[in-house]
């Protein structure tokens, strides 16, 4: 699926920069003529989101860093010195905690998309790893962000999660030092956090790149997940279908962001957050941001301290290995019906985890979250594998023309 | 790679010897041969060229140099010797009460150091070892009963554990739920070992130094 650019540079000073850098015809064939498959769905909005969400954390991100300084007895305060002093401070730091939520909304979208419609199988399982290498450091970024503020729950997360190493025999605890840079979270852990969310960002604008690239080197998958045969008949250009639609897309979404951030800019934060970091007390009640939940639930439901940390590092790292655990030559799932009716459980254990995690601890709670945990692993370990040898699927169209165009039209065409 | 070359005689200056008779160079020299069907003898493969010197010396230099540089890069994180300084603390015991626990800030974490009443020193002594996650007797884990010091952080995931709380009376873990006796060992949660012992010595009766 080339993207061959039929790119003719029209002025003078752009035939002179096209034959010093191809930088005009490479945005051409990558966002102009690139050949998208004409049966995309909605679903297939949520990149150009993701694209612009980024952009947005790192423009309020590196104002905010203009205003707060990354000292533990100052950080708290200089938050609320943007709160109340800083022309529009207010505004900014809303963008930049919602920001955080709605950029996790949309890359929860964007990979259950993806898993719904199977887009990590051959030839996009880079693709998919470049995907879950920047699931990975958006988390990274968010905990470390969600750190600086440095207030009660600020350090309750930062404590549990870098205790989470000290799971490790012999060195985990030497590791947890190291983090540290003390023997508890403390000022250095706060400046290197903050070093650290600053410069995240940017690896994950360059995974972005990477994943753009491998993206535009074996094409999108579709809703059928038929391969484009015919350039012609099965796509069309991304100027001006994707791309208009993308701009809706990203409006609607944009809509439902201002929204949190203009009338329920703490809905999302906890009120625990804005009492000052005390080293020596622990909330009654911590919970992570909501896009961590599910994970801190499977941590939660296992009794033993090194298999709760091995399972939740497990619940990432197995999404790594899905194009190789889902044994079925059908990509989408809507030719699958035994895989849609697993895909919707999977969905609800993931949500009900993530329910449970912020719930306090209960035997009956606890014993539903194991058995939810049960069934996020058994999606990936025993169903994805088992369905692609027994499931009897629904046949798949020759073509993306032939599915989505009626009959006489394709033929005509 | 020029067949030619490989033909040389084998009486020639080694500085002057084509790159692909090396040992370090062994596969493009076997690929040489696959491709040519001209077979070096022992002696001309082992001949290193003055290329292959300054190619093992200089990677040596690089290895051992970033292997130097990258300790310095790594353990600039570690406690610096500010922290390290700051490691002892002295606590006086004489305004804490029977039955109350006091927490003190130690190397930026809380210590928890206890005066336990009759009840609690017995009821800690009495417990089976059997009935225990990570057994250690009572009298292992203080210097004089009445007084417990202990770490106050969680072994679990770090939290700091809430006193007089649980179902032994010692401390309750608000995070993950782990219960601790009095002696404060692990009883029931996810946490895998009693709170931590720091060192410490009784100065005088009422005086502790801690660290």
């Amino acid at each position: 699926m080339d993207g061959h650019s039929t790119y003719v540079p029209k002025s003078g000073f752009a035939r002179w920069l096209e034959s010093r850098l191809p930088i005009l015809g490479l945005a051409h064939s990558s966002f102009v003529s690139y050949p998208t498959p004409r049966n995309l769905n909605y679903f297939w909005t949520f990149g150009a989101i993701l694209s612009v969400m980024l952009a947005v954390q790192i423009i309020t991100g590196v104002i905010l860093a203009m205003h707060y300084v990354p000292d533990s007895k100052l950080a708290f305060d200089s938050i609320e010195h943007i709160m109340r002093d800083v022309n529009y401070g207010w505004l900014i730091r809303y963008l930049h905690t919602n920001g955080a939520s709605f950029f996790f909304l949309a890359v929860y979208l964007h990979i259950f998309r993806g898993i719904y419609y199977g887009s990590y199988k051959a030839p996009r399982e880079v693709l998919w790893i470049l995907g879950m290498i920047i699931y990975v450091l958006m988390m990274a970024t968010a905990f470390m962000g969600y750190v600086l503020p440095w207030g009660q729950m600020s350090f309750a997360g930062a404590t549990v999660i870098t205790n989470l190493f000290t799971a490790i025999p012999l060195v985990g605890t030497g590791i947890a030092h190291w983090l540290w840079g003390g023997y508890a979270v403390g000022d250095p852990t706060l400046n290197r956090f903050f070093a650290l969310h600053y410069l995240l960002p940017f690896m994950i604008v360059g995974v972005v790149v990477l994943h753009v690239w491998a993206l535009h080197v074996v094409g999108q998958n579709n809703p059928d997940g038929v391969d484009v045969k015919d350039v012609k008949r099965d796509t069309v250009p991304f100027t001006p279908y994707a791309t208009v639609k993308d701009m809706f897309v990203v409006c609607v979404f944009f809509v439902i962001y201002a929204w949190f951030v203009f009338f329920i800019p703490n809905y999302l934060l906890d009120a625990d957050n804005y009492n000052p970091a005390n080293p020596l007390v622990t909330p009654a009640h911590i919970v992570p941001e909501w896009y961590l939940l599910p994970f801190y639930a499977i941590l939660r439901a296992i009794p033993n301290k090194l298999i709760g940390v091995l399972a939740l590092a497990a619940a990432i790292g197995l999404l790594v290995l899905l194009p190789w655990l889902d044994t079925s030559p059908v990509r989408s799932g809507k030719y699958r019906p035994m895989f849609r009716f697993f895909f919707w459980l999977f969905v609800i254990c993931c949500v009900g985890l993530g329910y449970l995690g912020s719930q306090e601890v209960s035997a009956s709670a606890t014993l539903v979250a194991r058995i939810l945990t049960l069934g996020y692993f058994g999606f990936l370990l025993v169903v994805l594998p088992v369905l692609g040898l027994v499931e009897k699927t629904r046949p798949v169209p020759t073509s993306i023309a032939d599915a989505v165009l009626p009959k006489g039209a394709a033929a005509a065409e | 790679m020029r067949t030619s070359m490989a033909v040389a005689p084998p009486t020639a200056k080694w500085d002057a010897r084509p790159r692909q008779r090396s040992r370090l160079l062994g596969k493009a020299a076997r690929s040489t041969r696959e491709r040519t069907g001209v077979h070096l003898s022992h002696a001309e493969t082992i001949q290193p060229s003055r290329r292959d010197f300054l190619f093992l010396a200089t990677g040596a230099v690089a290895a051992v140099g970033a292997a130097s540089v990258v300790w310095p890069l790594i353990d600039q994180m570690n406690p610096d010797a500010g922290t390290l300084a700051l490691s002892s603390i002295e606590v006086d015991l004489s305004p804490i009460a029977e039955g109350q626990i006091v927490t003190v800030k130690w190397r930026g974490g809380p210590v928890f150091v206890r005066h336990r009443t009759k009840k609690e020193i017995e009821t800690a002594e009495a417990t089976p070892l059997s009935e225990l996650k990570d057994p250690q007797t009572d009298q292992e884990r203080v210097q004089k009963p009445e007084w417990l010091i202990v770490v106050g952080v969680c072994t679990h995931l770090g939290c700091v554990p809430l006193g007089h709380e649980g179902q032994y009376e010692g401390w309750k873990c608000p995070c993950h739920g782990s219960v601790y006796d009095t002696s404060g060992r692990i009883r029931q949660g996810p946490a895998p070992l009693n709170l931590a012992v720091p060192e410490y010595k009784f100065l005088t009766p009422t005086r502790v130094k801690i660290g």
